[in-house]
């Protein structure tokens, strides 16, 4: 899955961080969200979808390399993780959270589910994507 | 308990003492929350004889049981006080994302006694609670100040800031949040500036809990497409509650020329779509809200540039009607203006046209005032909203007082075009030929505000609508016929309305889906069910609703001496002066039929005929006063 990002339709309303805190560890925390929006006010007035587009630097610096790329996604493998916290000072995003019930670090594996409630098309799954699987 | 935090927050500013207690169950069961808590706090709380602006008045912060949870636009907070302008019962909300934050810092409530040694500002990032000095924010602008917060403390603190005319205790003075969403009225501003409070920083990283997530989480997906299916989710949101602007005009109920008459020829400058065109950058949604009303904008005129959120209807309506300004522009920017120095957009541009109108009418000189002023005349507005805000002269002085003191001290007539009720500046609507809207506005329990119960469209068309559907349709004449007094009838509508709107005041979420889109109410007692695991209906909801009405009269009665039915009534003007232009030309609502309005009104809510609620009522809704 893809994700696209229209920053200039987003509202700052939050709706896809709560939505994915309640995916992904069901909790009503926000705080826990894999995204940020970053609201740049009072100048110029817009807001700015922090998100994680794979990028890697996570992995890169995981000493035990328990992040790996499968299918396009980096993903964390719990029973190697040391929780030494270090992917989640090196990402570029500050779009990594660390879990309170195991101190295990956590990140976006484009479930999606910011895409499927944003009210306002701001965050899209990829019409390529949904081609792609349609085929 | 599901739904809710869980705690109340108790600062004592006096003795720099902070308490967390659990949050009462059994207040939940009977208030539900927000302005449920508000009224029972103040109630019971609120010492004898209590000052607004001593120490002994509670500033209260209050969430609902729906705040902060997945469904649509679940961001209100609400504030409460013994209001500094009327006296009486206070309270104001704003949306924004204030109160979420508070919940997931663990607190539904807070309440804050009290007064600071120094200038300070109140400090929560979860468990953590602290008063802090606020020198360098002491004497910002609100925008200015939460800019600076948000710098010092970082983005992700949700933060309320008073401005320059809360410190100096200016009685409409409001709350600003989120750079551009108040809450407005009452005064509530100066309350936190009374108790050396310039600024609240919350951050939240907790979790609410909830009785069926699973299935709160089904219903609120629910909840936002059936949101998304109505009509005015694409009709309605694009240009906020500014879209009404055109129709307001058309139907005259425009507040022009403090009120002189109800229809002005420019309204076409000024509307909604001028907005669009002229100023918004994006839309600036609240928590979780689908259909932003906020437009986040730049305005650009002689006196100077601002980036400002807004303007909305109210604004647009009392600035570009009430003071006649011509120009979104020079609207923008007294909106920005007040929001900056912190006063009520309404109750500002309301002073700032009943000073122009005692000018013209040589009630009030040019020395008093430091130059000539009127209406239309954007140098005029923006001078005298700085010389109130800052109380810069003995006129000043005066005007930030509100109209009611201030057409008391000038007198010779003054007082029949001081446009308010109860000491509250009245907002946006024009009611000489609106009955139910005329008696919502008397009866509203903070004084001349129209969001306890909006019924024009009631006056209007002779039903119930949402306001989509309203201003779809249009007007359909240049001239309207005369109102119809049916006494009964809009005492009926307006008491339903008056549960109806504040019911969401108790939930701690929007209206603006039920009310301008239409989406029904049944869903709101469902969320709350699933999220609270507590079985109510939308019927027991009301039943609530109608105690805290109740509730609220009886702090008025108990605060001022001799309350009563005279509090009720509109400003003279309304009774006594016909409309002189527009589509209502001719037509004024007469002082037997505002009696007859208030008699129908406090027959059907069983209260006396003084108003006063009878021991029978308050047992009959539960109180026990």
């Amino acid at each position: 899955m893809k994700l696209k990002f229209n920053h200039a339709d987003c509202s700052g309303c939050g709706v896809c961080k709560l939505a994915c805190s309640i995916k992904n560890f069901q909790l009503v925390t926000p705080a826990k969200a894999l995204l940020r929006i970053q609201g740049l006010f009072p100048e110029p007035g817009v807001y700015q979808i922090h998100f994680c587009d794979q990028c890697g630097e996570c992995a890169e610096v995981c000493p035990t390399e328990a992040i790996v790329l499968q299918d396009g996604i980096y993903q964390i493998d719990e029973d190697e993780c040391t929780k030494c916290h270090l992917c989640v000072e090196a990402c570029p995003h500050d779009v990594m959270i660390i879990k309170n019930e195991d101190d295990i670090p956590a990140k976006c594996i484009l479930c999606g589910e910011c895409a499927k409630v944003c009210p306002r098309e701001a965050i899209i799954i990829s019409q390529e994507q949904i081609a792609e699987e349609c085929e | 308990m599901d739904g809710y935090a869980g705690k109340v927050l108790r600062i004592d500013l006096s003795a720099n003492q902070i308490i967390k207690e659990l949050l009462s169950e059994k207040m939940c069961a009977e208030f539900i929350g927000g302005r449920g808590f508000v009224a029972k706090t103040l109630y019971q709380e609120l010492p004898p004889d209590t000052d607004p602006l001593g120490e002994n008045n509670l500033f209260i912060i209050a969430t609902g049981p729906l705040s902060g949870h997945f469904l649509p636009a679940s961001g209100k907070t609400h504030f409460g006080s013994k209001s500094p302008a009327t006296g009486g019962y206070a309270d104001s909300n704003m949306g924004g994302h204030f109160g979420p934050a508070l919940k997931y810092a663990g607190y539904d409530m807070a309440v804050i006694t009290g007064k600071a040694a120094i200038p300070s500002y109140i400090f929560i990032q979860d468990n953590t609670v602290e008063i802090r000095p606020a020198k360098t924010y002491w004497g910002k602008g609100s925008l200015t100040c939460e800019e600076m917060m948000k710098k010092d403390l970082g983005e992700d603190f949700q933060i309320l800031t008073i401005g320059p005319a809360g410190e100096k205790l200016v009685k409409f003075a409001c709350i600003s949040h989120d750079f551009g969403r108040q809450a407005g009225r009452t005064g509530i501003g100066a309350v936190l500036g009374s108790k050396n409070i310039k600024a609240i920083a919350v951050k939240g990283t907790g979790n609410i809990p909830i009785f069926d997530l699973e299935k709160a989480y089904i219903k609120g997906k629910e909840a936002f497409k059936k949101v998304s299916e109505k009509p005015g989710f694409k009709g309605w949101t694009p240009e906020g509650t500014a879209g009404i602007t055109d129709w307001v005009n058309e139907v005259g109920a425009f507040p022009a020329k403090n009120f002189q008459t109800s229809h002005i020829d420019h309204c076409h400058k000024i509307n909604g779509k001028k907005v669009l065109e002229r100023l918004k950058i994006t839309d600036k949604g609240c928590y979780c809200c689908p259909t932003p009303c906020g437009k986040y904008g730049k305005t650009k005129t002689a006196l100077g540039s601002a980036f400002m959120e807004g303007p909305e209807f109210e604004t647009i309506s009392l600035f570009g009607g009430s003071c006649m300004l011509e120009s979104i522009e020079e609207i923008a920017y007294t909106n920005y203006l007040c929001d900056e120095l912190g006063i009520d957009t309404i109750s500002g541009a309301s002073v700032a046209a009943f000073v122009i109108e005692c000018f013209e009418k040589g009630l009030i000189t040019k020395e008093a005032i430091g130059k000539n002023v009127k209406f239309g005349d954007f140098d005029s507005v923006v001078y005298l909203l700085e010389l109130m805000s800052l109380r810069k002269n003995e006129l000043g002085d005066l005007l930030a007082q509100g109209v009611k003191v201030a057409s008391e001290k000038i007198k010779n007539g003054s007082e029949k075009f001081a446009i308010h009720v109860k000491g509250l500046e009245w907002t946006g609507y024009e009611c000489r030929n609106a009955p139910s809207m005329m008696l919502a506005y008397m009866t509203a329990d903070i004084g001349a505000h129209h969001n306890r119960a909006w019924v024009l469209g009631h006056d209007v068309v002779g039903a119930a609508t949402n306001v989509h559907d309203l201003i779809s349709a249009g007007a359909d004449s240049d001239t309207r016929p005369k109102a119809v007094i049916d006494s009964e009838a809009s005492a009926q509508f307006v008491i339903d309305s008056q549960h109806t709107r504040p019911a969401f005041d108790l939930l701690g979420c929007c209206r603006l889906q039920m009310m301008e889109l239409g989406f029904e109410v049944e869903n709101y007692a469902e969320l709350y069910s699933v999220i609270t695991g507590k079985k109510m209906t939308w019927d027991d909801l009301i039943k609530v609703s109608e105690k805290v009405w109740n509730l609220t009269r009886m702090i008025w009665v108990r605060e001022i001496k001799d309350f009563g039915r005279h509090f009720d009534y509109p400003p003279v003007r309304f009774y006594e002066e016909p409309t002189p232009s527009g589509p209502n030309k001719g037509y004024c609502i007469s002082k037997k039929e505002i009696d007859e309005l208030l008699d129908a009104y406090y027959s059907a809510r069983g209260w006396d005929k003084n108003g006063i609620p009878t021991e029978k009522t308050l047992n009959s809704v539960g109180l026990k006063i």
